[in-house]
């Protein structure tokens, strides 16, 4: 058994990763590895590097120069603080989910999710906008596996949240991502959209083998949805293993008072249903609960 | 009563020799211009006469020649929907190329250099010098409206650009596009709304410059103007004025309105 892991190609695989803002450590020797096809929570409390971590592993970021590497796919991405050659090619390999969704608001849907298909394009293409039909139809395609397919048309900043962030799952679709990076992409969601968005993320590792690195500060999401959990602390991994060995006892020895921000989103789940006013969203979160 | 005053007194602002030397100065300012200028109120008073006179030399307005006036107001109005339309071009580079969230300062610098120098120089020198170049005629006029608009939209271009929000172009970023890709669908479209609304804004202001660079010759209007005053014909000079106030009212309504469309 360990002798055929070590033979698969990690899809992720951060080496001592280090990141200094000023004067603190946003990342504190970090060492992770990420089999193809897994579904792994990133969770933590706020400040604790999560989305500084996935920023990293996307190209987005660069991590400090005396020592770390991280390779996607086998291919490097960053290595001592330098971004690798050829980094935009491979950041198409990768589908980042923003917690703010990061969609152009002016734009139609549509045209959101095709951007996804532009490191493909010869550039007449792109900077003309005339997508080939293929392109075209895997857009569709997407749009209606996320369930907005009725939404293409319209502008992304007339979207609710949770439509938004469909919208962004089904731009990765179309980038046909290996591996789709996902940083908080339920933390400005109520309930309702937080769960289909989960599920979506899901059913697109189950069906398509899709690694998904999802960070959450909500440790029951983690649970429900992620059979893999890493947690950070101030930087640092903490834990690494299966998330339903996070019971409350083992995280508060990990967060001492701090874990209690991970644990209240479960009540704070709950009691925000009481809130929603629309009957169709609350009877389906009442479903959900 | 008495006491109302002294509260008064009490709550009036401390005396600030900073606020007083501010004003001395532009006093001072003010003073030291009105000779340079030679201002001198009197000479309306008791020049009194000329003035009625002249004002009624224009009226009422002769518009004999009206077609001439109304062809040349048209060709004005060509002249100004040309130089914008290239200054508009060359501006979407220039304003990208100058914007500090676009350009390294090694690139920046040199093009705002540039365009600062485009923008002092008025166009109606500009016109002199291209009516020199490419000789008397509206092309010297598009030309000289061009140069100039393109320095000021880069400016207001750039400006735009700066403002903009990062995150929609982190996210065309992460889908693997290159930065020509990222401009063209991520900052584009958050500015394209800003940037018709000051073409156009431009597009009026320069169916005003173009009526005066006709009066050096860069075609126009302009020329006729010039011609009619040199010769003391004032009723015609009031009938081309009204012309002119006519269209250019005209158009600021109509680009107005269309500017709301935009934003």
């Amino acid at each position: 058994m360990d002798s055929a892991v070590s033979v698969v190609v990690p899809a992720v695989k951060v080496t001592a990763l280090s990141k200094t803002f000023g004067c603190c450590k946003a990342l504190d020797d970090v060492s992770i590895d990420i089999r193809p096809g897994e579904m792994v929570a990133l969770i933590g409390a706020s400040g604790s590097g999560k989305s500084t971590l996935l920023r990293h592993i996307a190209g987005l970021a660069r991590g400090d120069g005396d020592r770390g590497s991280i390779e996607v796919d086998g291919r490097p991405m960053q290595t001592l603080g330098r971004l690798a050659q050829g980094v935009r090619k491979n950041r198409s390999g990768i589908g980042f989910v923003f917690q703010q969704f990061n969609l152009v608001g002016r734009l139609p849907v549509f045209t959101n999710v095709l951007t996804g298909s532009l490191a493909r394009m010869p550039l007449w293409r792109s900077l003309s906008g005339f997508f080939p039909r293929a392109e075209r139809e895997l857009a569709i395609e997407a749009l209606e596996r996320v369930g907005i397919l009725d939404k293409a048309w319209v502008r992304a900043s007339a979207l609710s949240g949770g439509q938004q962030q469909r919208a962004a799952i089904a731009r990765t679709l179309v980038q046909k991502a290996r591996i789709i990076l996902a940083d908080e992409p339920i933390a400005s969601l109520d309930p309702e959209s937080s769960r289909r968005v989960m599920e979506i993320l899901a059913r697109i590792n189950a069906e398509d083998g899709t690694t998904v690195v999802v960070s959450l500060h909500q440790v029951d999401f983690a649970t429900r949805y992620c059979p893999r959990a890493i947690a950070l602390k101030t930087g640092a991994v903490v834990y690494d293993g299966p998330s339903a060995q996070l019971t409350p006892d083992l995280l508060r020895n990990l967060y001492g008072s701090q874990a209690e921000e991970l644990t209240a989103a479960r009540s704070t789940a709950m009691s925000s249903a009481a809130f929603i006013t629309d009957p169709d969203v609350l009877s389906a979160a009442i479903a959900v609960h | 009563m008495h006491d109302k005053a002294a509260l008064l007194r009490a709550a009036r602002p401390p005396f600030s020799l900073g606020k007083a030397l501010c004003y001395g100065l532009g006093f001072a300012i003010l003073a030291w211009s009105w000779r340079g200028a030679e201002i001198n109120p009197l000479t309306l008073v008791q020049d009194s006469g000329n003035m009625v006179r002249f004002a009624s030399d224009f009226f009422p307005p002769n518009f004999k020649d009206w077609r001439l006036y109304a062809d040349e107001m048209l060709v004005t109005i060509q002249i100004a929907v040309w130089g914008t339309a290239l200054a508009v071009l060359c501006a979407v580079p220039f304003g990208l190329l100058s914007a500090e969230n676009i350009a390294p300062a090694w690139i920046r610098q040199p093009v705002r250099r540039l365009m600062d120098a485009l923008r002092a120089i008025n166009e109606m020198l500009f016109a002199m010098l291209f009516v020199v170049a490419v000789g008397l005629g509206p092309f010297a006029g598009v030309l000289a409206l061009w140069i100039h608009t393109t320095g000021v939209l880069a400016k207001l271009f750039s400006e735009a650009v700066e403002t903009i929000d990062p995150r929609p172009v982190e996210g065309i970023r992460s889908t693997g596009a290159n930065a020509m890709e990222e401009i063209v669908y991520g900052v584009i479209p958050q500015v394209l709304p800003l940037w018709i609304s000051y073409s156009l804004y431009r597009f009026e202001s320069n169916v005003r410059s173009a009526t005066v660079v006709g009066m050096v010759g860069a075609g126009g209007i302009g020329i006729v103007l010039w011609e009619i005053i040199r010769g003391f014909y004032f009723a015609e000079t009031c009938a081309v004025m009204i012309i002119v106030i006519a269209s250019v009212t005209v158009l600021d309504v109509a680009s107005a309105h269309l500017r709301k469309l935009f934003i």
